[in-house]
């Protein structure tokens, strides 16, 4: 196989893709969904689809944080920071994602006080050297960095920091799972389950997966051979009828998860009744946000936000791709308008983000391959 | 945002919070250990690193896997970029610890 030779290990990657072959039922057509972005950028990156019977489907989740927050939540976080005395802190993701009236980035450049934080507790430093200034911190996440915001609230709590606030847009998987199963666009047989979420919450919350929608899930690493493994794990079930969580990723996720980080979880935070998911519209008790013990640090009550919802441009297709209905290719502004320079939707700036990852790494192949040489 | 670096455990500070200076091929900056208070690393330990937390601990050898990883994923420059952003920049130097 041409790709084989990329890789370490070639030998063991060549088997497993031997295996995976053994194990296909070429008579059916497979639609397996990885659910985080992490996933699809690694599938992207080392061009697994090619090692891949052409009936495995690998659907793209909607385990982008990046990708599912409204434009709207956007708009919300640079209203707050529209006063002069507030420091607009955030990952460098999320720096270059739309807005109504432009990215975090461009805000900057009109003299909003913006600064890239590569941790929430450097935005607290921030706000312990500057005093005189208020900080707040956009967080932004699953359950895999959910934890670090709690920990640096007990310690702003603790410290009695109060020129700090956290603008709370941290989701749960779960729920994000549950509505693509719910989805009428979507049929699945089987997930490649996330796998740093997973060090937090461990493997027990996938379990109604497998008993209640009876389809198989494998909490998958990031390397080529884990998510291949992952893969003949996954077919090994549909061939005997099963349907269970695996951990495949064993060398990092424990099966019980991270009690520290979710009892940090659990101290802080409480469930939004409801929020919404760019793609996936309103979905009950998925998202986070501060308890009332923390209310001085919550940025939403410390400050007015406007709270409007704002729709993707038209033409935009961030919806149907994030709920794997689309590929980005099949989005009608994907390449032409929406590229990584110039951005429409957030899809295509987070490093997550199947359209980024499809855009660096297929499509570029794709031409390449479609240059024919002159003779 | 799902990079999980890995990192060497070079120092445990005692405290609140309790924070482990690491070391990211060559370069060494403090994390918070408060996500690993029930298990608490020791020096000479490896640990994943997301966004300034340690999240879990780890072998050496899945640790050097992990690097070799975000290396074939084309991201090991926005790793390092992360590591050297930790407490906003401070110290790069491994023999001088800037006091807090």
């Amino acid at each position: 196989m041409r790709f084989v030779d990329e890789f370490r290990d070639p030998e063991i990657i060549g088997k497993t893709a031997e295996e995976i072959r053994r194990l296909n039922d070429p008579g059916r057509h497979y639609r397996f969904m990885e659910v985080c972005g992490g996933h699809t950028h690694a599938i992207y990156r080392f061009g697994l689809k090619d090692l891949l019977p052409s009936n495995i489907e690998l659907i793209h989740g909607p385990g982008c944080p990046v990708c599912v927050l409204p434009m709207g939540r956007i708009d919300d976080g640079l209203a707050i920071a529209q006063d002069q005395s507030v420091i607009f802190t955030a990952f460098g993701d999320m720096m270059r994602v739309p807005g109504t009236n432009g990215s975090p980035l461009e805000h900057k450049a009109r003299g909003m006080e913006v600064r890239i934080v590569y941790s929430p507790s450097d935005a607290l430093k921030l706000a312990r050297s500057n005093p005189d200034k208020h900080v707040m911190f956009f967080a932004i996440g699953f359950e895999t960095t959910a934890p670090s915001t709690a920990l640096t609230l007990m310690r702003a709590k603790a410290e009695r920091i109060t020129n700090f606030s956290v603008f709370c847009n941290h989701v749960t998987i779960i729920p994000g799972i549950r509505a693509i199963l719910d989805s009428p666009d979507m049929r699945l047989d089987a997930f490649i389950g996330p796998g740093h979420v997973s060090t937090v919450i461990g493997c027990r919350p996938y379990e109604w997966i497998a008993a209640n929608e009876h389809k198989p899930i494998v909490v998958s690493g990031f390397e080529p051979l884990d998510l291949l493994q992952s893969i003949v794990m996954i077919l090994r079930q549909l061939r005997g009828g099963e349907a269970k969580v695996e951990n495949q990723y064993k060398r990092v996720v424990p099966w019980e998860g991270n009690r520290a980080a979710l009892r940090a979880m659990a101290e802080v935070f409480e469930l939004r009744p409801y929020f919404e998911w760019r793609g996936l519209g309103f979905i009950s008790q998925s998202a986070l946000r501060l308890r009332e013990s923390y209310a001085e640090w919550d940025a939403e009550r410390r400050f007015t936000v406007p709270g409007v919802r704002v729709t993707d441009p038209r033409a935009a297709q961030c919806g149907e791709v994030l709920k794997g209905v689309l590929k980005p290719a099949q989005c009608k502004l994907f390449g032409r308008e929406c590229t990584p320079e110039h951005p429409i939707g957030a899809l295509m700036v987070s490093t997550e983000g199947s359209c980024a990852a499809y855009h660096s790494y297929q499509h570029r192949k794709e031409l390449v391959s479609s240059i024919q040489p002159v003779a | 945002m799902c990079l999980a670096i890995p990192g060497k455990i070079v120092e445990v500070i005692q405290g609140s919070p309790t924070l482990g200076t690491v070391e990211v091929a060559g370069v060494r900056r403090k994390v918070d250990l408060g996500l690993l208070q029930d298990d608490m690393p020791k020096a000479g330990e490896w640990v994943l690193i997301h966004v300034g937390f340690a999240m879990s601990k780890i072998s050496e050898a899945d640790a050097l896997d992990q690097m070799r990883t975000l290396a074939m994923l084309g991201e090991a420059e926005q790793v390092m970029q992360e590591v050297r952003g930790y407490g906003l920049g401070e110290g790069e130097s491994a023999a001088q610890e800037k006091p807090n």
